[in-house]
């Protein structure tokens, strides 16, 4: 076996494509050949969390050759056992091939090597359920460190001079936010880890707490030392259940160890967390939401200032943090704040996770340098967009967040730049489209979503978003009037200027970002009472077919769902236009490509004369 | 007339009471025990802990979490999340609502599923996502519908 390991990726992708059949295959395979007994079979077959690419799960990784194998069937596995582990042997026919060759290491994807990983590091290399593995990549090195050779001041000091910035949302430079914490007056101070990442199409903090959860205490810890705290809170969503089991037994584990709890590692310092599950109340990311939320109250935001750092938890100073932000004290701590300053651009220090989904072909969660533009992200790292379809837009930063077109693909991204460009850098969702999705029902869906989640306190943001979400609603189901988007862009600044907390004055932004760059697509829905992109069903052109194109082979006649089409066999079929939904399932049957929408054939006409 | 009793929340109770900042925490586990929130259990919870019934209400009416109405057998969580509905969740919306004749929020005449939607589940990259009680169904189509719902219905009535 050569000490061999073979890493099966536990993140909740793989699971739910069958990881773990196949880890329990590999367990049966090695057992039945007498390759390891009982007790050492834990130690060759690893459990880890999200490796990254989801999209090839169920992934093995075989050390210490770090050989991928991804997309595996359960037969694979006594191939990989007979050939790879027993012969050494690299399976070759198994291997994932990218630009017509086999990729054998791991680290050679497209998908990680152009990555840059600090916040998520050891996941995907550790058992996150093992205080062994972290600390063989040098886990509680840190937390030591700090301890035995630093001052508070000193570690906020190094953190300062990193510039890292909260990756949860508005940027906040995290060493201030420290430094407050810790100049205010108080026997009783608190540091509270933000796991509510509610921003639909964002799961970073879910995957750094499924996969290493000790770095989450670890950095908890130094923060509560920094700042003169010895208890900490873990928000954490309540639709995260993996989340919440492996951070409950990895806290345990850490007081076993004496990480945690009374005079960490024999110092004076005492430091013990508790986690707080929420109760799906998307406000509660908002950090004096979610203060309420653990007081147990309802999850409303108080007006700011006073600032957490000198009134948050029980009246009492609190620095707040969110996930990935404390995912990288550790590494700072280690290798020096200049190590880390020296990554990424000028008012953007480090690397950034992004979690990419939508119409994309790499989906996943990747690590890359602050300054990387979204080509580079989308179309070098994650691949490009399937189904030869064009690349339309990109959603930055969640309902908070805007939506960028591709004249911006080669925007460097940090928050400045974004800002810019009318998105966040938020938690870092990217949600990419391609061109059969309809910007205005986009819009619509966020502010769905915000308006919804809106808790209700401010006036603005309650009966604003539910305004413009009617505007919306009316613009796509083809009842749009002159002067809506006047009215959008209006009502949207003055919610922004105008809400209580984050959530209403980001509101707009998805709406705002889109009339900004597609506001052509607004006028089609209001003006010609059309949808371009044939997604807002109620606006959307009938079908139609050329009679001198059409072979009355009935295959339409048969898909038609609202049976819209009529035509005898051999002859030529007719859609009523009245009843057609335009869903063209007919368009995809028709084997000479008969059938066309008029606004689509007049453009391509126009493209090819 | 005597207040209703309920001996096997007194472990919860127990266990959180004089402790500040736990309401949430005991509805959580109160939910995960009965399965639903109802008034008589929240006037009990109010006594034991000597929380105001109002607030009680305000906490549970605030948290989309939390249920006053029971539930089925198992829970469908279909994630509208901006992925999901990016990859067409809604049509799986539409098919389960069919296939069961119930809307969101709804059980099934039989008691066996609860439709819900839910907010993003963090599976993005599988989307459109269903989630059977805490388990993950990715990358669905309508069709995969009736095989995953097929699964559970055996298995409910197994159980019966």
């Amino acid at each position: 076996m050569d000490n061999r390991e073979v890493l099966i990726c536990s993140g909740t992708g793989c699971l739910s494509s069958g990881a773990e059949e196949i880890e329990a295959r590999f367990r049966e395979e090695l057992k039945n050949k007498n390759l390891v007994d009982d007790i050492s079979v834990k130690k060759v077959v690893k459990k880890t969390g999200c490796v990254g690419p989801c999209s090839l799960g169920p992934i093995a990784i075989v050390k210490p050759e770090k050989t991928f194998y991804g997309k595996l069937d359960i037969e694979d596995v006594p191939v990989i056992v007979k050939e790879h582990l027993q012969e050494g042997k690299i399976v070759q026919e198994l291997l994932i091939e990218e630009d017509g060759k086999k990729v054998e290491e791991y680290t050679d994807l497209n998908f990680i090597k152009g990555q840059k990983q600090i916040a998520l590091k050891n996941i995907g290399e550790i058992d996150p359920s093992s205080i062994e593995d972290y600390l063989a990549q040098d886990g509680y090195q840190a937390l030591e460190k700090v301890l035995t050779e630093m001052t508070g001041e000193q570690v906020i000091q190094e953190i300062k001079d990193s510039g890292l910035r909260g990756r949860g949302g508005a940027g906040y430079p995290t060493g201030l936010k420290w430094e407050f914490t810790a100049n205010a007056e108080s026997d009783e101070k608190y540091v509270i880890c933000n796991a509510d990442e509610g921003d639909p199409g964002a799961f970073m903090d879910r995957s750094i707490i499924e996969g290493d959860p000790h770095k989450v205490i670890e950095s908890m810890t130094i923060t509560g030392y920094a700042v003169g705290a010895e208890r900490g809170y873990v928000y954490v969503r309540a639709e995260y259940p993996l989340a919440i089991e492996n951070l409950g037994s990895a806290l345990e584990t850490a007081r076993q160890e004496g990480y945690l709890g009374e005079n960490i590692l024999e110092s004076d310092f005492s430091f013990d967390i508790e986690i707080r599950v929420g109760a799906g109340a998307f406000v509660c990311g908002e950090e004096t939401a979610l203060i309420k939320s653990i007081e147990g109250e309802r999850g409303m935001p108080n007006p700011k200032p006073p600032y957490p750092a000198a009134k948050g938890l029980w009246g009492q100073p609190t620095v707040i943090n969110n996930v990935e932000t404390l995912s990288c004290v550790p590494e700072i701590i280690n290798l020096g704040s200049s190590w880390f300053a020296g990554i990424g651009t000028e008012s953007s220090k480090g690397s950034k996770v992004f979690a990419v989904a939508g119409d994309v072909r790499g989906t996943g969660l990747i690590e890359v340098p602050m300054g990387i533009t979204i080509r580079e992200v989308i179309f070098d790292v994650a691949g490009g967009i399937p189904d030869n379809k064009e690349f339309k837009a990109v959603q930055i930063g969640g309902p908070s967040g805007g939506t960028i077109p591709a004249q911006y693909l080669d925007l460097e991204i940090d928050y400045e730049s974004l800002d810019e460009a009318g998105a966040i850098m938020g938690s870092g969702g990217l949600v990419v489209m391609d061109e059969d999705n309809c910007m205005v029902d986009v819009a619509r869906f966020f502010l769905d979503f915000t308006q919804d989640e809106s808790c209700g306190k401010c006036p603005p943001c309650r009966i604003g978003t539910k305004r413009m979400l009617e505007i919306l609603e009316r613009i796509t189901s083809g009842e749009g009037e002159a002067g809506d988007i006047e009215l959008l862009e209006e009502l949207g600044e003055k919610i922004i200027e105008t809400s209580l907390c984050g959530l209403g004055q980001t509101a707009p932004n998805p709406v705002l970002s889109t009339i900004r760059f597609f506001r052509d697509e607004y006028e089609a829905h209001i003006n010609d009472k059309t949808c371009p992109a044939g997604r807002c069903t109620s606006l959307a052109e009938p079908y139609v077919i050329d009679p001198e194109l059409c072979i009355g082979c009935t295959q339409c006649v048969d898909v038609c769902p609202v049976d819209a089409i009529s035509g005898e066999k051999k002859e030529v079929h007719v859609i009523a236009e009245d009843i057609c939904i335009s869903c063209g399932a007919c368009e995809e049957v028709c084997p000479v490509d008969a059938i066309y929408q008029r606004s689509n054939k007049e453009e391509g006409d126009k493209n090819n004369g | 007339m005597g207040a209703k009793k309920f001996p096997e929340l007194d472990p919860i109770i127990e266990k959180y009471r004089g402790k500040k900042g736990i309401l949430i925490p005991v509805l959580h586990e109160v939910q995960n025990r009965v399965g639903y929130l109802p008034d008589d259990i929240q006037k009990h919870i109010s006594r034991e802990l000597k929380v105001p019934l109002s607030k009680i209400t305000g906490v549970i009416s605030f948290y989309s979490f939390f249920t006053t109405e029971p539930q089925g057998d198992h829970t469908l969580g279909i994630c509208l999340g901006t992925a999901c509905y990016v990859k067409g969740a809604e049509d799986l919306v539409d098919e389960v609502k069919d296939q069961l004749d119930i809307s969101e929020g709804e059980t099934s005449a039989d008691g066996t599923f609860t439709l819900t939607v839910t907010r993003c589940v963090g599976t993005c990259s599988l989307a459109p996502v269903l989630m059977v009680d805490n388990k993950y169904y990715g990358n669905l189509t309508p069709a995969d519908i009736s095989g995953i719902l097929e699964k559970y219905q055996d298995s409910s009535q197994e159980g019966n």
